[in-house]
Parts: C-alpha cells; structure tokens; sequence
C-alpha cells in the first residue's frame, strides 16, 4: 500500500511559525495512514509514530538505490514501475504548469532555483508556468483550479499542507492531467508518482545514531526541535526518540526554538547552565545548529556533538570549527526530479508510483565533497546543481 | 522613582500625597520580583550573578526597542514598523557588509542613516499626510518586509562580520562576581540613561508627553506638534537598529530576525503602564516592563510551554495591563 506521508522540510517550520498569524490552515498530521504495525513495537502508536513507516524506512536506509550514484536525483529506492503511456504527447512542445506552496524559505528559495535550471535543460518544455501559493491553502487551491484552465500538459505540485489540498489535486487529477506531487505529500493515490525522499524517521534516526554513538549511555543530549505538530518535523524526532531510548541516552529536555535563532541560542544556553556536562544536542532541522555551537562556545565551552543540514552557513563553520557533527539531509534536487518525472510521463516512460529518492547523511568524512565555497550561507548543497548551467551565480554563488 | 517620571505632563497634578506616591509605583516591578521568585525556585542556578548577566544580555535588544517605541506611543502614536526595520537592518547588514571586518566602520552609520530616514518617512507621513500612525507604519513595515524579500530573494546572502557581531555576542570577561559584563549590557544601561533624560528631564520630553495629552492644547501652549511626533518616529527607528545590531550579534543572520518585536515592544510599553492614546508612560518602568516580558517567557520555556501558550499568555497580559493601568487612570481622575 503506498501510503502519503507528508514530507515537510524541516526549515519549512520557519515559516509555518512565521506565516503562522495569517496562514489559513495548520499542518496536520496526516502522514499515518495506512499499515498495521508489524513486530512488537517498544514505542506505542501514536499519531507521530507509526511503526510500520519507521521500520520501512529504516530499512530504506541500507538499500543501496537504483541508477547512477553521481546523479542521485535521478535514483529510486525499491521503486514500483507504473505505465504512462496514456499520457504520452511525444513530438510536441510541452507546457509545464507548477503550483508551488510557496516561497517561504531558503529551502524553498533553493529548489526553486533549481528547477528553473532543469526546465531550462528540457528543450521540449516550451511553456513553464509557476504560480505561488504564499504558503496559503486556500491560495493553492483556488491556484490549482486556474492551471486546469491554462492548458498544461502535465501539473507538478508542492503541496502546502496535506489534508487540504488533497481535494484540490485530486480534482486536478480528474481533469485529465498527469500529476507529479513532490515535498510534501497528498493523502490520494491520484497523482502518477509522488516524488519524496526516504522520510522524517530515516532522517532523525540517522542523527540520533550519530549523537547516541559520541556521548554514550548515560549522556546527556538536548533535543532542541522548531515546534510541535508538524507531522514530518514530529517523524524525525519520533525516529530519534527510539534510537535514544534504545541506547540509553539521557535526554534532559525536548525543547522548542519557534524557528527563533535567538531563541534557541537561549534555550541551550540555560541547559548549559544547568547541565555542565551536556554532551550532545539534537536538532531536528538545520536551522538552529549555528546558534547552538555559538551558546557553547560564548559559555566557553568547546561545541558539543550536534546534528545540522546542509546549509552552506553550517558546513563552513563545521570545516573551520572541526565540529563533532553529522547531517542528515532532506536534499532540494528533488525539485530536480519532480521535472524530470514529468518530461518521463510526457514521453510515455514508466516512472515509479512512489519515486523515493536517496537522503544522504554528511558526515566528517564527506563533509568536503558537500562543501562548495563561494556559496551565500543559506545555500543548500544538495541541490544537485553543482554541474548545471548558471552555477553558481543563479545560486548567489560566486 | 519620583513621580514625575510616571505621570503626566500635566504640571498640575504635583504636590502628590503619601498615598497617591505609593499607588504610582508601577506594579510592572511586583510582576518581576513574582516572576523572578518563580524562575528561581525553579531553577536555583538562575540566581547566580552570570545568569543574571546572560538574562539582562538577552533582554537588551526588546529593551532598547521598547525604549524607542515608548517615545511614539507617548506621543500619541504607533510604530508598527521596527520589527521589519530591524529585520531589514540585519540582512542589509549582512549583505554589504559581507562578513569584511573592515567595512563595519561604515555599515553601523549606514544602518543608522537608514533608521533616520525610515524614522522621517514614519513621522512626516503620519504628521503631514495626516495618515493615522497605525496604517502608516503599518505600510512601511510591509514596504520594508517586502523590499528586503525581493532584495534578498527569500534568502539572505552574505555574512555578519565578527566585529559587528561582538557588541551583541561577548562582553568584557574575566570581572569579579558576573565573570563576564556582556557589551549588551552596557549598550542598553547607556540608551535607557539616554532615553530617561530625554524624556523627563528636557524641554523636548515635556513636549512628548504635551502632544500625547492633547494636541490641541500642546499647539496652543506652543509645541511643535509634527516636529515633536517626527522626532519620536525617528528616535523609534533609531532604536530599532540599535535593537537589530545587537540581535543581529546575539543570534546572527536570519531572514526574519525581527519578526514580531513590533508587538513585544509594545506590549512591555503597554505592561509598563503607558497609555496608548499617548501622555503617560516611564522609562524606567518599560525596563521593567522589558525584564517581565522577559521574565515571563523564561517561565513558560522553564515549565515547557509551547508557544501558542506564550502568545496567549501576552495576550492576557496586554489586555490584565491595560486594564489596570485604565483603572489607574480613572481613580487618579
């Protein structure tokens, strides 16, 4: 059964809290749907944990995925081929239509870049239309029911949140359009593949292997996360909390940092004051990772084993402080491949149901082949566009 | 304290009784020591004398904003626009300045000059145009949010050079007792001496607080009205890219480092027992209407509530302080 599990960068959190006065809808969670939990799960089901999604994607992890390593926007992982041929318009000159949560982000802002420059590689797609849903609902669906009027040969969607837009793009699908959902998902099995890579559990897991590994039982971790309720920011630390309680862990304090940079220098702050021996923090999202090794080190305290992304701003600092780190990414060329999926459907190739990408782990020993210099320090180095025309400049590279 | 820096401008209400001297202390400073004893029962550590500092050192930034915002809104008006002003301060900041230590020197005066022109633009269109301040400002703060997007295109390039950053970020070490006295520290102690003058103690204060009494009155007593409200605006602004250089040291680049100070300065001028109409409101109580706030969110981090809960909670607050301070209002006549 596929199931949808929302996929939300974690970043995105950002600007949930920031949009969050004037957002029409909240995040849901909405990503457990189906699949009964498979052994004797240690963790009870709760809305956040489904242990039958964990275990898959856990195992995802080990998989060694389908297509070339070196362009891993173009892998899949345990993929189920399905037919496309029906919508098939080969010889023509395609019109692309894509309906975008929004801008909110550095993420988001990323990606975008980067699907730009993919389209720009298609010599087929003459038309590409984007139209931005201002991180609102109900934007997005009155957005979504204009495309169907633009005559689009296929519609890619970055869903806002889950359970609204699911009726909007289930309607886009009955017009006849093919339909690529990626990021985020949708809870209808409408669209013709749903663009994602491995998930929120994998992610928090990875990192909280990492943590568990340097401070060992008994040490004493921080978990310092953007906030509560997002279902893919409540995966990650659902996953992280598992791997925790296995090994032993001390976790002092489940933190929330509101997306405040200032905020989160704050709250780690005071764990250290009152937790001398902090040994490690966990965060769920990038975002604050700078902010926590600065409250260490104005505490004159050597930064402690943290887990970041792939922000350019963390990368530096993690090569010029020699952090004691690890990132799991939620990397932005899969705005790549949701382009990609629509230019195979157009010419009848069979993509996956669920294309489920690669989600790469930074780690010491890679952490050279993530750094680009030259980079602004919100760009995110899992773009995948290192080789494409336009870089680094359309980046904000040098 | 003495009392004419709590109540009006009116000279006429001297010559304060026992009683009335005692009811005038603003409750803001019981709400602080509650506040605190909470905090400190619950976390003993947090009555060290570094804790202390890095608690003051965290408050500077809401503290000078709030200063400045206090000017308005004893004028008789609103700046909705600091928040976006500090924002825009930050990711200019970063942007031309480009993490070169040698180009602070300019950046600082640069920002400066954007907060006067900001603070100008502010005053002349609510004082001239004749705009009410709260759709003025409001307008700027959506010009400047939406001039820094587009400038930046959602993410902020650039870098916060060390130096720039070392006021809000580190402090003289190595002091007997407090360890370390953060540079924040300093900055606001001297902008709240600055604003405690200005405002009590000179010709251009009176003024202040005779336009937000009654602009009829303050015309006919002979103040310049649109000069005295475009001065506020500009001393608002001014403080805001104070408030931002030291955020932008204390917690660096982000591309909404402001974000909603706009409202957590005026809820501590409101929690300080200023009235918004304007013609009262202290500066020493907005410190301490700036360590509560501070205070406050400190205590709901401490016992783990969520955010939702901390907006409730200073919601309840603006409306708890409001009251009083109308109630205050109604029985001093």
């Amino acid at each position: 059964m596929p199931r949808r599990a929302t996929a939300v960068v974690a970043v995105l959190a950002a600007m949930t809290l920031a949009a969050g006065a004037c957002s029409s809808t909240k995040p849901t969670g909405g990503g457990t749907a189906s699949g009964a939990p498979s052994s004797a799960a240690p963790v009870s089901q709760t809305k956040f944990f489904n242990q039958a999604d964990f275990d898959r994607q856990m195992a995802q992890r080990t998989i060694a995925p389908q297509g070339d390593p070196s362009t891993p926007w173009l892998q899949m992982i345990q993929p189920t081929m399905v037919d496309t041929s029906k919508y098939a318009k080969p010889g023509k000159k395609w019109h692309l239509c894509f309906s975008n949560a929004g801008l909110s982000n550095p993420w988001r802002v990323n990606g975008m870049t980067t699907m730009k420059a993919e389209v720009k590689l298609h010599p087929e797609i003459s038309d590409f239309t984007v139209v931005d849903a201002e991180s609102k609902d109900d934007k997005q669906i009155s957005d979504l029911a204009d495309l169907q009027t633009k005559n689009c040969d296929a519609l890619i969607v970055a869903p806002n949140t889950t359970d609204a837009l699911t009726p909007a793009v289930d309607r886009a699908c009955q017009a006849g359009l093919p339909v690529v959902v990626f990021d985020r998902g949708v809870t209808t099995n409408c669209p013709v593949t749903f663009v994602h890579p491995i998930g929120g559990y994998a992610f928090g897991a990875a990192d909280a292997e990492f943590i568990a590994q340097q401070v060992g039982r008994g040490g004493k971790v921080l978990a310092l996360r953007i906030l509560p309720g997002v279902d893919v920011l409540e995966n990650r630390w659902a996953g992280a909390k598992v791997v925790f309680d296995k090994a032993g862990v001390n976790v002092v304090g489940v933190e929330f940092n509101n997306a405040d940079p200032a905020k989160a220098k704050n709250i780690v702050s005071d764990y250290l004051q009152r937790f001398p021996d902090l040994k490690g923090v966990w965060l769920d999202a990038g975002f604050a990772s700078i902010a926590t090794v600065e409250a260490f080190q104005d505490a004159g305290k050597p930064p402690p084993a943290l887990t970041g992304e792939d922000e350019q701003d963390f990368l530096e600092l993690w090569k010029k402080d020699k952090l004691n780190a690890i990132a799991s990414t939620y990397p932005t060329y899969q705005w790549r491949t949701a382009v990609i999926a629509a230019t195979d459907i157009l010419s009848g190739k069979q993509v996956p149901k669920e294309w489920v990408l690669p989600q790469p782990v930074i780690t010491s020993d890679t952490l050279d082949q993530w750094l680009v210099p030259g980079m602004p320090p919100l760009f995110y180095s899992g773009c995948g566009c290192q080789k494409m025309p336009g870089f680094p400049k359309d980046w904000g590279g040098k | 304290m003495t009392t004419d820096e709590l109540t009006t401008a009116v000279p006429t209400a001297a010559a304060p009784d026992r009683l009335r001297r005692l009811r005038s202390v603003p409750p803001i400073w019981l709400v602080l020591a509650v506040a605190l004893a909470v905090i400190i029962w619950r976390d003993p550590s947090f009555a060290e004398p570094p804790s202390l500092m890095a608690f003051l050192k965290r408050c500077a930034p809401l503290l000078v904003a709030a200063l400045g915002e206090l000017f308005v809104i004893v004028s008789g008006e609103f700046d909705l626009s600091i928040g976006a002003l500090m924002t825009a301060c930050v990711v200019v900041a970063a942007r031309v300045g480009d993490g070169d230590p040698t180009r602070t020197w300019w950046v600082i005066p640069l920002l400066l000059g954007l907060g006067v022109v900001v603070g100008l633009v502010n005053g002349l269109v609510t004082t001239l145009l004749r705009v009410p301040s709260f759709i003025a400002t409001l307008g700027s703060m959506l010009v400047l949010n939406g001039a820094t997007f587009l400038w930046t295109g959602g993410s902020p390039t650039g870098a916060l050079a060390d130096n720039l950053r070392r006021v809000g970020r580190s402090g003289i070490t190595g002091l007997p007792v407090i360890g370390q006295l953060p540079w924040a520290v300093l900055v606001f102690v001297v902008v709240a001496v600055g604003a405690t003058l200005l405002l009590h103690r000179t010709r251009f204060g009176h003024q202040v607080f005779a336009v937000g009494g009654g602009v009829r009155a303050a015309t006919l007593s002979g103040v310049d009205v649109w000069r005295t409200r475009t001065a506020a605006f500009v001393l608002s602004a001014l403080s805001a890219v104070i408030a931002a250089i030291l955020l932008a040291g204390f917690a660096g680049l982000s591309q909404d480092a402001g974000a909603g100070y706009e409202f957590q300065a005026i809820t501590t001028v409101v929690l300080a027992g200023a009235v918004l109409g304007g013609g009262r409101g202290s500066t020493v109580a907005t410190v301490g209407g700036a360590l509560t706030l501070q205070a406050l969110f400190t205590l709901l981090n401490i016992f783990g509530y969520p955010k939702p809960l901390r907006d409730t909670a200073e919601g309840l607050l603006i409306i708890a302080a409001g009251a009083y301070t109308a109630y205050r209002a109604r029985r001093s006549g």
